[in-house]
């Protein structure tokens, strides 16, 4: 299977990979997916007082699309309110990285930890968490 | 210079060497006659070298030429020995014996063979990827009419003791069939002294042409029959009709021929390179070898990176090393490499896991090469794995409660 110039110049050049220091208060961390299902994302945040998302970190444990999508949704979240962050839509990972079928799941996955890391800041900050809608491919 | 892609996935197929293609070329133009014409040169031409090919093959197995017959590669002849036998004795019963590490020729044909009313044991490998002899002697019944063990593992490379599985299956009077398509031409295989009954294999592993394979089957001590699956014009002593593929005969019998001839030379310098790689890459943190050490095939070697995902490894460098993943990312089950798990591997190692396939034309700047890129996609991919990065704090991964999708 080919893979878009998108998914390979994010694997080569992954943006924003690291670790954020999950014990502040300000940064929020989403861990999601399984080594037994080959792929795990693990997504932080750090937010400042205006609710601006200042920071995203990502390390991805999986194929070149789970890289890139996590990749991708960091370049997307610096610089958006914690509330816009929640509307990211899996498939909009999917256009950008024009990702085929079978690779759909990467994108999920990828909102997913957004949704997650936004709802440990938000419990952290003692927010109601986010009821998320089921997302429809798993 | 290096030349890319550097082609290291011979345990899916091998290019067909120079002096194969050159044999058959004659066969496709010129000498174009169908061997089952009986009346005329045409004809006469490609018997005498269907006639000769099966020469080649037989003597690279140690049988007689009339014990083989022609298929279109081993995924037939799987289906034939295994199918054949169960239709053939039925009198004397319907059960078999095979292992969770087959081929899926063999696995999905026994699988037919259940709803078809038989009965199936499939015997699970040990960790190292080799069958308990005992529990195979536990198995069989009186019902037993084959054991289908494999000659050589097609991802670990695993060569199992097919003499000690025949001597016991001769104690109990039941035959014995080996699907030896990754084993014949690689390393010396005598249906004779190995006590092998029927046997697949097939010769674009062997760097002949695909579309051709063959089935041995004995005929003496005992004789053995199996009932053809297709019905037509009772070619292959009436168990396999169609016409026969002249020209893939004769590159298969020419690629038998050198392998006799080269295989021992062929193996002591492929295997210095597999031991090479395989011990380098040995040294990176946290890998693991694949199956058993020591019964194992000379240019085979398997290997999981653990906290790197096999196919996002393979993106790191597959322009330029072509070779496989245990890894099934691509497909929509996720499902990693049965193979794999049947040794125990938990799905994580088996996610993780490269297999390398030396071959004829493999260098060693080849190799140089492919350890150096492998060696630094692990160390870059994983310094992207949040397993990595808990691995290093001390975090067991197994006490996480992981988000199953």
């Amino acid at each position: 299977m080919a893979y878009s110039e998108k998914v390979i110049d994010h694997y080569q050049n992954p943006k924003n990979v690291g670790t954020l220091d999950k014990s502040k208060s300000n940064v929020g961390t989403g861990l999601v997916g399984a080594p037994e299902c080959g792929d795990v994302m693990r997504l932080q945040i750090e937010v400042d007082e205006a609710g601006i998302i200042k920071d995203a970190k990502f390390k991805t444990f999986g194929c070149g699309s789970a890289i890139a999508s996590s990749s991708m949704a960091t370049e997307w979240l610096k610089g958006k309110s914690i509330d816009e962050a929640a509307t990211i839509d899996n498939m909009a990972i999917v256009e950008e990285l024009h990702l085929p079928p079978v690779k759909i799941h990467c994108s999920v996955l990828a909102e997913d930890a957004i949704k997650a890391a936004i709802n440990d800041y938000r419990k952290k900050n003692g927010l109601e968490e986010l009821k998320f809608e089921e997302s429809v491919i798993h | 210079m290096l030349k890319f892609p550097i082609y290291l996935d011979h345990n899916a197929t091998t290019p067909c060497d120079p002096r194969v293609v050159e044999a058959m070329i004659p066969y496709f133009t010129n000498n174009f006659g169908n061997a089952a014409s009986r009346n005329h040169p045409f004809g006469w031409q490609a018997e005498e070298a269907v006639d000769q090919a099966r020469e080649q093959v037989a003597s690279l197995i140690g049988a007689d030429p009339k014990e083989i017959i022609f298929t279109s590669g081993a995924t037939e002849a799987d289906n034939l020995a295994i199918k054949g036998v169960f239709e053939m004795y039925a009198s004397k019963g319907n059960h078999i014996i095979t292992c969770n590490v087959e081929h899926k020729a063999v696995l999905d044909t026994c699988k037919h063979i259940e709803k078809e009313g038989g009965e199936v044991t499939y015997l699970k490998v040990k960790d190292n990827g080799l069958i308990d002899l005992a529990e195979l002697e536990a198995a069989i019944k009186p019902t037993t009419i084959l054991i289908a063990i494999m000659y050589a593992n097609n991802e670990i490379g695993t060569i199992m003791p097919m003499k000690e599985i025949s001597t016991l299956a001769k104690k109990k009077g039941v035959l014995v069939f080996s699907d030896a398509t990754q084993a014949v031409g690689k390393i010396p295989v005598d249906v004779n002294k190995d006590g092998i009954d029927l046997m697949a294999f097939t010769a674009h592993k062997m760097y002949g042409p695909k579309g051709v394979g063959a089935l041995y089957v004995r005929r003496k001590n005992p004789r053995v029959k199996v009932t053809a699956q297709m019905d037509g014009g009772g070619h292959e002593r009436g168990m396999r009709s169609g016409t026969l593929n002249v020209p893939g005969i004769v590159g298969f019998g020419k690629a038998c021929e050198i392998c006799m001839n080269e295989m021992e030379e062929e193996t002591k310098r492929v295997s210095k390179l597999r031991d090479k790689l395989q011990t380098e890459l040995l040294k990176i943190e946290e890998s693991y070898l694949n199956g058993d050490k020591e019964h194992k095939l000379p240019h085979v070697t398997n290997i999981s990176f653990k906290y790197v995902e096999g196919e996002g490894l393979l993106m790191g460098f597959n322009k330029e090393i072509a070779l496989s993943s245990g890894s099934a990312c691509t497909s929509a089950s996720l499902e990693p490499s049965y193979v794999l798990k049947a040794l125990g591997l938990g799905d994580d190692l088996a996610h993780s896991s490269l297999r390398f396939g030396l071959g004829r034309f493999t260098t060693e700047d080849q190799i140089d090469y492919t350890i150096k890129q492998v060696t630094s996609t692990v160390l870059k991919l994983r310094d992207m794995s949040p397993l990595w990065e808990m691995y290093k704090e001390g975090i067991d991964l197994d006490t996480i409660e992981w988000a199953h999708h």
